[in-house]
């Protein structure tokens, strides 16, 4: 929940504005890594870099594991349910929690009595909660965790339903469950509103009566002041951190040959994480550990000491497994922090996951928009101006902004952009998916459509004229070569099913998170662990990992023990803003460099041979200049002085720098999607048949993972396109389809051939020079799916998600 | 969940002792957690009771019960099968699949495999209506014996169109449609006997009882299906749109049995689903292609008479277009 007393929140990816110059080093060198894509003039970029980093890697044709299809390295646990999700988890004595949530949009509590689910057998503790935590997402600092008592005028006023009010812990589900029900509480209930639009009216109940102090949330593109808090109108932003208004809108539209103004409208979209939200939490007087399904151990763990007034050392947060997050499983949450009290009440650990129902309504969500893009452009289709107004909710919530592709993607001299927040009263809204840029994108790449129409250009010709990023180039030649653009005809089909092609881009920026630290351990029997606190979230990180050590130590990715999402651990980056890969992948590689030129220096020692006329490969360690002198790993680990070798090491800034602060990356991750479709126009319904998407993410580094992430993000963009949309009953405030029956998710039928292309790209950027895919791969599937929607029946569709009915309707059948 | 008691009946008989109400009785005037009802698969009953909206006191499955699952075929005396016969063995019949081509297709277009190879046909026709708003403990419905339909004044764009007054819920079961065109006909069994009703009547309109789907009483349990022959001039095909293809419900079906006499239609059932509260027989869109030979033209005539009378709602208009495409398809696919 947006909360009034808090002026920043953290976000899954900080970008840093402070910028700290880069840094400098004692010692430095000056080293050769490859530049740009194999087979489209590849060359060599020169960069300065501390002496220590590790020589430059090759491209991946050259490598052995690295950038080769590497099978999951948990795939088995997980497809044999070994694996053990938080769900999972089982502790002696542990409890079971359950929330009461609130049943109206606004209310006030006037009574409450927590007696006969005390009394109700198997109950341990009962506990109000006397502050506004928000979904999964925001925390409320200043609280007195501690309190044991409760005093009812304070407690928090209730502005959605599902927003927690009190838990209880018992002996099983079953109990809490019951004995939450006892818990007799009146209300005071208060007008509501749930709509974008009517909550601007003048008269709209309000949601907030204070000034939400907070500044920024994630998904939203920039920093509003508090003051610009007007009902339940809050904004507008009018920057982001890729800077603000540029140049003279008007006398763009002015020079324009012809100008496009558009509303665009998309819904509400719910994460649908598999594993729902939730912990096991364990107080102990020497620890508190907690189980988490987070995308971030670090920050719930951050998030906990400072609540519970303990030293980070003291709290220890463990994911072995994660079962889906999209952005939204951030932070310790309402349901961490209750499970913590909850644990120090009772003396016993206490699980408390959320049901699928408290999943849709209090875990998050992708707000909705309405955007106003006005385009002008000139005769030779270069674009002359953009003006961007939008409004979204994110519920109790800040952060509806619809991202910076507007205001980025295309070279434009003349851009301004005004993003207002509106709150209603609906759960809060969470970074989802490159939050921002895909409701963005559904607007300006049917605008681009819609003016390459206009201008009588193919779509995929007109893009080259107005994207000068190099990659995206090549993404849109190789896409269209695998699609077989030149080649379709749409449209024209005879019958009432209509065939149509479109295609759509995005981009995204390369964060990087430099709180991304590994250790690299060498045992004398030969094994090899690689140890951080980062997580997996179900992309593939553990596998990559083991691939980037292994390729350094000339071993293979399953010879690594990979121990990670544990904050006994060095700091892994939070997983959100596809920064996973790009930022701990370095660390992990210059961790292994480190334990393997201690291991060499101890190995030329014994042989009387300088360290760097010694080599690892293929399992064996030898000389370069005299081949008797060789020995498997397994022999040369023999020679270790001590038992082990432990290297750590931290992520170094990119090398040649930042391009804004100390987190954003140059150059932007670009991707371009192609979709075919079918559109019955007598039932409305559309079927997506096929995708192409064409992709890069720096050096992909297990093309199997990348193609498995981009399969998702477009499974994702289908639903988004077509399915999902969550549903408010205006009379009461509540979501009528909180389930996975009447919430729409695509499922077997719905999923459309998926092709991937994959762009090796080198930027010379980091010691791996890997990128992240997650985002990118799910930003341009609804605009993509629009575009062929309009090819195949010559009616757009400016709204979200394209049901039957809308498609009807837009036919003027219905 | 609440505790209930748990019981597997040994026989019929013994089932119908133990059991004293309907579901729906046990939703509205026995909910005070004294109510023995009947479970077949379960996988609607479970679903109640997970969602907070039944708690019965004893549960008593049919599962044990033998002979419950056997399905037959008579060219003289058509198909007949016990309740306990799930919705794949419908699905993988070779004899459904020749003979009674709108009930294969309804079947192989229920749900998933999963629940198919589960869910019983007994089950089928008991199970209850998924509106969100009767679904949600949270909404004290008509359905469940409030005052207020939600849905008139809420969220409607998956409700009825049609006998929508008193409350626009749909009937849940496709395969209901395929049976009601067939002139199918249920067997109950309670304490006094057997009973034997057309299925066009066993399912009750909420203007007659809005707290209930069908005529079954509290001590009755469906004990067979029974569908008549077919001749060699019927001709039938279903349809089911939904917003998904996989594992959805219907947000219109139809499906039509035509008796034909060469090219000319002698007869005809045309039946909607999801278009009322219970599966809607459409008779004057049935007159209009009697006597007709079948061409695009009267089959258009037959789907404008086949939506008249609709009351679509504030967000459900779509269906009235939708189901004319539907039932225009079906019965140009049902003549090939």
């Amino acid at each position: 929940m947006a909360n009034p007393n808090k002026k920043k929140v953290v976000l899954p990816v900080a970008p840093d504005k402070e910028a700290h110059g880069p840094v400098k080093h004692l010692y430095s060198k000056k080293i050769k890594l490859p530049y740009g894509v194999p087979g489209h003039g590849l060359t060599e970029k020169e960069r300065e870099v501390a002496i220590d980093e590790p020589p430059p890697m090759p491209i991946n044709e050259k490598l052995s594991v690295v950038g080769k299809r590497t099978k999951r390295a948990d795939a088995l646990y997980k497809v044999t349910g070994a694996a053990k999700y938080t769900a999972d988890i089982q502790l002696p004595g542990m409890l079971y929690g359950k929330f009461l949530r609130s049943p109206h949009p606004h209310a006030r509590i006037k009574s409450l009595d927590l007696s006969a689910a005390k009394r109700y057998p198997g109950v341990h503790a009962v506990h109000v909660l006397d502050m506004e935590p928000g979904g999964s997402v925001q925390l409320d600092g200043g609280h007195d965790a501690s309190a044991e008592t409760y005093n009812i005028d304070k407690l928090p006023l209730l502005r959605y339903v599902g927003q927690p009010i009190a838990a209880v812990a018992a002996e099983s589900q079953n109990i809490a469950d019951e004995a939450v029900k006892l818990i007799k509480i009146e209300y005071e209930t208060l007008p509501f509103v749930l709509e974008l639009d009517k909550a601007r009216q003048k008269n709209a109940p309000v949601v907030f009566e204070e000034k939400i102090e907070e500044e920024i949330s994630e998904g939203d593109v920039g920093v509003t002041a508090a003051d610009k808090q007007q009902g339940n109108l809050r904004g507008p932003t009018t920057s982001s951190f890729l800077g603000g208004a540029r140049g003279d809108v008007d006398k763009g539209f002015a020079e324009a040959e012809f100008i496009l103004e558009k509303e665009f409208r998309t819904q509400v979209q719910t994460h649908c994480c598999l594993e729902t939200h939730g912990v096991v939490a364990d107080w102990q007087p020497d620890m508190l550990t907690v189980y988490s399904s987070t995308q971030n151990t670090a920050g719930v763990r951050d998030d906990l000491a400072e609540l519970f007034d303990l030293p980070k050392s003291k709290v220890r947060v463990i994911t072995e497994y994660m079962g889906g997050g999209f952005g939204s499983k951030f932070g310790a949450g309402h349901f961490g922090v209750m499970a913590t009290i909850l644990s120090r009440k009772t003396g016993r650990p206490v699980k408390l996951m959320l049901n699928r129902e408290e999943e849709h309504l209090v875990a998050g969500n992708r707000p909705n928009s309405h955007q106003i893009l006005k385009m002008g452009f000139r005769k030779d289709g270069k674009i002359s101006a953009i003006d961007l107004t939008s409004y979204g909710t994110a519920g109790v919530a800040l952060g509806a902004g619809v991202g910076r592709v507007a205001q980025d993607l295309y070279e434009c001299p003349n851009f301004r952009m005004a993003q207002y927040d509106v709150f209603t009263h609906a759960g809060p809204g969470a970074a989802f998916r490159a939050p921002g840029n895909v409701q963005g994108i559904f607007a300006l790449e049917q605008m681009i459509d819609e003016a390459a129409e206009r201008l009588g250009m193919d779509p995929v010709k007109y893009r080259d004229i107005i994207d000068n990023h190099e990659v995206r180039k090549l993404e849109r030649m190789k896409g269209a070569e695998a699609f077989g653009w030149k080649n379709k005809k749409p449209g024209s089909d005879p019958g009432p099913i209509k065939r149509g092609f479109g295609m759509a881009q995005g981009h995204w920026t390369r964060f990087i998170n430099l709180n991304s630290s590994a250790t690299v351990r060498i045992n004398k029997d030969g094994s090899v662990a690689i140890m951080s606190s980062v997580q997996d979230i179900g992309t593939g990180t553990k596998t990559i990992l083991a691939q980037v050590v292994a390729e350094e130590l000339g071993l293979m990715a399953e010879d690594i023990t990979v121990k990670i999402g544990d904050t006994l651990y060095p700091d892994g980056p939070g997983s959100g803003g596809s920064v996973t890969a790009g930022s701990i992948t370095p660390a992990v590689r210059n961790a292994a460099y480190k334990a393997k030129m201690d291991l060499l220096g101890q190995v030329a020692g014994a042989w009387d041979v300088e360290v760097s006329d010694l080599e690892m490969k293929n399992g064996d360690v030898y000389s370069k200049s005299d081949s008797s002198k060789k020995m498997s790993f397994g022999e040369a680990v023999k020679k270790m002085r001590t038992n082990q070798i432990v290297a750590t090491a931290s992520r170094p800034d990119d090398y040649g720098g930042f391009e804004i602060g100390n987190g954003i990356g140059y150059g932007r991750l670009g991707s371009v999607q192609f979709a075919e479709v079918l559109v019955d126009t007598e039932t409305g319904f559309i079927k997506v048949e096929r995708v192409v998407a064409a992709h890069s993410c720096g050096r992909p580094l297990n093309p199997m993972q990348v193609e498995s992430q981009i399969n998702g993000g477009v499974i994702m963009g289908v639903g988004y396109a077509l399915y999902e949309d969550r549903i408010l009953d205006l009379n009461t405030g509540h979501m009528v389809n909180a389930n996975l029956d009447q919430y729409k998710l695509p499922y077997a039928k719905e999923i459309p051939q998926i092709e991937t292309v994959i762009i090796e790209h080198y930027g010379a950027f980091s010691s791996t020079d890997a990128s992240g895919i997650g985002e990118p791969a799910n930003i341009p599937t609804a605009g993509a799916i629009a575009n062929a929607v309009y090819n195949a029946i010559g009616v757009r569709l400016y709204e979200l998600p394209m049901t039957p009915q809308k498609v009807l309707a837009a036919l003027g059948v219905s | 969940m609440n505790r209930f008691e748990y019981i597997k009946a040994p026989s019929i008989d013994e089932a119908i002792d133990m059991m004293d109400s309907t579901v729906p009785e046990a939703m509205v005037t026995r909910k005070d957690g004294s109510a023995k009802v009947v479970k077949a698969a379960g996988t609607d009953l479970l679903d109640l009771i997970k969602e907070g909206i039944l708690e019965p006191g004893r549960v008593i499955d049919l599962k044990n019960i033998p002979g419950l699952d056997k399905l037959s075929y008579d060219k003289e005396k058509g198909l007949q099968f016990g309740p306990m016969v799930t919705i794949a063995d419908l699905e993988n019949s070779p004899e459904v699949k020749k003979h009674y081509r709108a009930l294969y297709l309804a079947a192989a277009h229920a749900a998933t495999p999963q629940i198919r190879n589960m869910a019983t046909m007994g089950g089928n026709l008991m199970q209850r209506p998924r509106c969100w708003y009767f679904r949600s403990s949270a909404h004290h419905c008509r359905k469940k014996g409030g005052t207020t339909c939600f849905a008139q004044i809420g969220q409607n764009q998956f409700h009825a169109i049609f006998l929508t007054n008193v409350c626009p819920c749909v009937h849940p079961s496709s395969l209901a449609t395929a049976l009601v065109a067939y002139d199918g006909m249920v067997e109950l069994t309670g304490p006094e006997g057997k009973r034997v009703i057309p299925l066009s009547e066993f399912f009750t309109p909420s203007e007659v009882d809005v707290t209930c789907e069908n005529v079954a009483n509290n001590q009755e349990i469906i004990t067979n299906i029974m569908l008549p022959p077919v001749n060699e001039g019927t001709r039938a095909f279903y349809s089911k749109h939904g917003q998904r293809e996989s594992y959805d419900w219907s947000m219109g079906d139809v499906a039509v049995v035509l008796q034909m006499d060469g090219k000319k239609c002698r007869d005809a059932r045309i039946i909607f689903g999801a278009a009322a509260p219970i599966p809607l027989r459409r008779e004057a869109a049935e007159a209009e292609l009697k006597g007709k030979t079948i061409s695009e033209k009267v089959v258009a005539k037959v789907a404008e008479k086949a939506l008249e009378g609709a009351t679509p709602l504030a967000h459900n208009a779509y269906k009235v277009p939708l189901f004319q495409t539907l039932l225009k398809r079906a019965v140009m696919e049902a003549v090939g």
